[in-house]
């Protein structure tokens, strides 16, 4: 297992490095440059030029990515000029917010999908089952960004019981109650689609499941029903689920650019858009290696769980 | 079979859960008094006034720092600030100015005539040790000193190359204001996240996109400021910081959307209005193409419904334009000019003499961008109306930096008319980098639809040169008459900025130039 691990990290390498040059090309190729995002109406082709100068992007494109490939290697990400600051010290920062976000959403969905589709199952067109498809469809269809702003309207400015945006109270906050507080309204509005999502396919996997002779045999030993479902039949069920969970991941953290601007919320999704707009590249470089990495590794994860789960799939 | 035991004892003690919850969290979004929240449009790039641009930033900064001069409240006019007084040569090109005694910055180091040279020598000097915490975009706003001298402990002295009229409106900008040397060799290039100057607030922290807060400076040298502390909050979406403001998340709020000023009708909330030194413009292609005749471009600005647009497009948040000054600039306007009326009969009309019916025109329009209000239904609208007087009219849209690399190298061979708007702080920059035939974009200028007039050259050149504004002010009154004739664009807009405040927020004024003063606004 260890040594599996390990070949599929050393195989991320050349998959982050790839992902590293279609960015920069794609920055490169976009028309507009730093210098002009910063000088705006004053852009005369004059001031650009000095302003690339100063900025060190008057170098060839190939020689400007290697300078940025050498430094990236021995940890300097570089400096944002939209920011002022290095790459790293903003990206980490960032990216912890994110990682809170999307963690709970992901924990949320997970939890609350699970649920979902095992009652759904166990209760196969019965009133919970019709009454959970409705939720869920509906669920899966509320564009998340949309959902957000009803949210703030009803529990920020009608009802007050929860701050409209931000990751903490500017007076007053920083414990986890006050992080709790803020973190409620954009988790759940993330969580909703990815909730029905895995709600729906853990229904399939689940009823796929109940009609196989190994439920049957339970059953006919006289095993209790919420055992035979919770147990015997969830534990077989998560084999399938879990590859799901994994996809979502990804929309989590790609749906977390939405809601992290509606909410304010201080993540790295809202970070790249801001870059992109500002073509600031060395902030979008270092952005985009982070996120990659995060996808390889939790792809890892996952399918490292799933052999556990499965003796049937062998790493 | 039970999956969920939902007895009525379970859904009681969740019931009562919920509920304590809710009665156990505090009052929300109640802000101390004293301290003044605002809401501000994104995160600032820096605190260093010479490194920034972005008038997001400038509404910290007008608060950190103080220049030599300033504007005079409500006015576009320069009154005396961290200089007290100041003499100007015979020839325009030597500004003494004599320093305020007993000015410290923040950081306790004293305001003297080598810190004020040590600010302009680090932006405009390449060989200065710390012209490498730059880039220094707008430096060039300063291109014109020669040489910056300290003559003596309070008197500082310019030399220009060349006699240059709007030095003194450049000082006031935030490009002017001074920061504090001692500092800036601290901190070097991260000078910009511990800034001090001298101004009526000190910076204390920066949470990064969380807020940036500064503190009162009691010991200001123009009288302490009421507020306890100032904390700007960076919220992008304009929804939600219309949430955050009727939440009570925030005090203040800059740039309100047009369509959420109905919000804030009633006691609980003041509107505020303030027409800027801004105009929104469409670049006519006067080298090619129909608008290379001068009926036309007067056919394109009586087409279009200005009316229409600032009231339905704009909801009353901008003024119609009469030429290319904003009437801000209340000492160079001309007040005699009166804007192109809503007249398509008479624009079919001229269209008709020029012998253009059915002309094809290729009409650039952008996403967004600085100054540019609601820039896709204005286009729309204004396509729209021209369609209506028989024109053929085309829209490219283009994302705001992919469409400056489009407009500022010129529309030749691409299009006939661009949309473009201009925020200034002298009557000199926009008409001086926009009009004249030195600054067609092959010279270097943004005079992208190659409009050309010698009389215009000439005014504009003389204003430049004079430095008593009334000899000025009638040489920009005289050029606004001939522009207005000759139409190189269809003048179209002066917005008018807004903000609102909540109740408790005394004091509060927007100015003309657009920044954000807070030494007089106090909260209870």
């Amino acid at each position: 297992m260890g040594g599996y691990i390990l070949k599929r990290l050393l195989a991320a390498i050349p998959v982050i490095l790839g992902i590293t040059v279609i960015v920069f090309l794609i920055m490169s190729l976009i028309p507009g440059d730093p210098a002009t995002a910063i000088l705006g109406s004053y852009a005369t082709p004059e001031n650009v030029e000095k302003l690339n100068r100063d900025l060190g992007l008057d170098k060839p494109l190939v020689s400007q990515y290697f300078i940025w490939l050498g430094n990236m290697v021995q940890g300097d990400f570089g400096r944002s000029f939209s920011l002022n600051r290095p790459v790293l010290d903003e990206v980490l920062e960032r990216f912890g917010a994110t990682l809170i976000l999307a963690g709970t959403s992901l924990v949320l969905c997970s939890i609350f999908g699970i649920l979902a589709g095992v009652i759904s199952a166990s209760r196969q067109y019965g009133l919970a089952d019709k009454a959970i498809t409705f939720v869920v469809l509906i669920g899966i269809s509320i564009p998340s960004f949309f959902l957000g702003m009803m949210m703030i309207l009803l529990f920020a400015v009608k009802l007050r019981w929860l701050p409209v945006s931000g990751m903490y109270a500017i007076y007053g906050g920083g414990d986890l109650p006050d992080l709790l507080r803020h973190l409620a309204m954009p988790a759940i509005a993330l969580a909703v689609v990815a909730t029905g999502v895995i709600a729906r396919l853990s229904r399939s996997a689940m009823l796929e499941v109940l009609r196989q002779d190994f439920i049957r045999t339970a059953r006919a030993k006289g095993v209790k029903e919420n055992r035979v479902v919770w147990r015997h039949a969830l534990k077989a069920a998560m084999v399938s689920i879990i590859p799901v969970i994994g996809v979502q991941a990804g929309f989590v953290l790609s749906g977390a650019v939405y809601i992290e601007t509606v909410f304010q919320w201080p993540g790295v999704g809202r970070m790249l858009v801001t870059a992109i707009l500002t073509r600031d590249i060395l902030l979008v470089q270092g952005g985009v290696v982070i996120v990659a990495a995060c996808y390889v590794l939790f792809n890892l994860a996952v399918d490292v769980a799933q052999s556990l789960l499965d003796p049937r799939v062998k790493i | 079979m039970t999956i969920l035991p939902m007895t009525r004892r379970t859904v009681s003690a969740l019931a009562l859960a919920a509920m304590t919850a809710s009665m156990g969290l505090p009052a929300l979004a109640q802000t101390p008094p004293g301290v003044l929240v605002v809401g501000q449009i994104a995160e600032p790039k820096s605190l260093d006034p010479h490194a920034v641009t972005a008038v997001n930033d400038f509404r910290i900064l007008m608060n950190v720092y103080d220049g030599l001069v300033r504007y005079k409240s409500g006015t576009l006019e320069v009154e005396p600030a961290l200089a007290e007084s100041w003499e100007i040569s015979e020839d325009g090109t030597e500004y003494t100015f004599t320093l305020r005694e007993g000015v410290a910055f923040h950081d306790g180091t004293p305001l003297t005539a080598e810190a004020v040279k040590f600010n302009f020598d680090r932006m405009l000097d390449e060989s200065h040790p710390f012209h490498d915490t730059g880039p220094f975009p707008l430096s060039f706003f300063f291109s014109a000193i020669e040489t910056t001298e300290a003559v003596d402990e309070r008197t500082v002295k310019f030399t220009l190359n060349a006699p240059y009229a709007p030095f003194l409106s450049n000082l006031a900008y935030p490009t002017g204001l001074i920061v504090s040397p001692a500092a800036v060799e601290q901190y070097g290039a991260d000078f910009g996240r511990n800034p001090a100057g001298t101004g009526p607030f000190k910076f204390a922290e920066w949470r990064s996109n969380e807020a940036v807060v500064i503190e009162n400076n009691p010991d200001y040298w123009d009288g302490a400021a009421e507020l306890e502390a100032v904390v700007y909050r960076p919220i992008t979406d304009a929804n939600t910081r219309t949430a955050e403001m009727l939440a009570g998340g925030i005090d203040l709020m800059v740039e309100v959307p047009p369509n959420a000023l109905s919000e804030f009708e009633g006691d609980a909330y003041t509107v505020h209005e303030q027409a800027g030194p801004h105009v929104w413009f469409l670049i006519l292609n006067a080298k090619e193409g129909p608008f290379a005749d001068v009926k036309v471009r007067q056919a394109a600005n009586y087409a279009i419904n200005k009316q229409a647009i600032v009231e339905n497009v704009l909801e009353g948040t901008a003024a119609v334009a009469a030429g290319p000054t904003p009437p801000a600039f209340a000492w160079a306007y001309n007040e005699t000019l009166e804007p192109y009326p809503y007249d398509p009969e008479k624009a079919k009309e001229l269209i008709a003499e020029a012998g253009v019916e059915g002309a094809e025109l290729t009409f650039y329009v952008t996403e967004g961008g600085s100054g540019m209000l609601d820039p896709v239904p204005m286009g729309t609208a204004i396509q729209a109306d021209l369609e209506a007087v028989g024109f053929d009219v085309k829209i490219e849209t283009y994302e705001w930096n992919t469409f400056l690399g489009e407009v500022n190298p010129g529309l030749e061979g691409k299009a006939d008319m661009a949309e473009m708007a201009w925020m200034t702080n002298d009557p000199d920059t926009l008409p001086f980098l926009a009009l004249r035939t030195e600054a067609w974009p092959d010279k270097g200028g943004f005079n992208s639809g190659y409009y050309s007039n010698p009389k215009v050259d000439e005014l504009l050149e003389a204003a430049r040169i004079s430095t008593d504004q009334d000899e000025r002010a009638a040489l920009y009154q005289e050029m606004q008459e001939i522009v207005q004739e000759d139409a190189p664009w269809v003048f179209v807009a002066n917005w008018k900025q807004n903000a609102v405040t909540a109740a408790g927020v005394e004091g509060f004024e927007l100015q003309p130039s657009f920044f954000l003063l807070l030494d007089g606004v106090s909260k209870n």
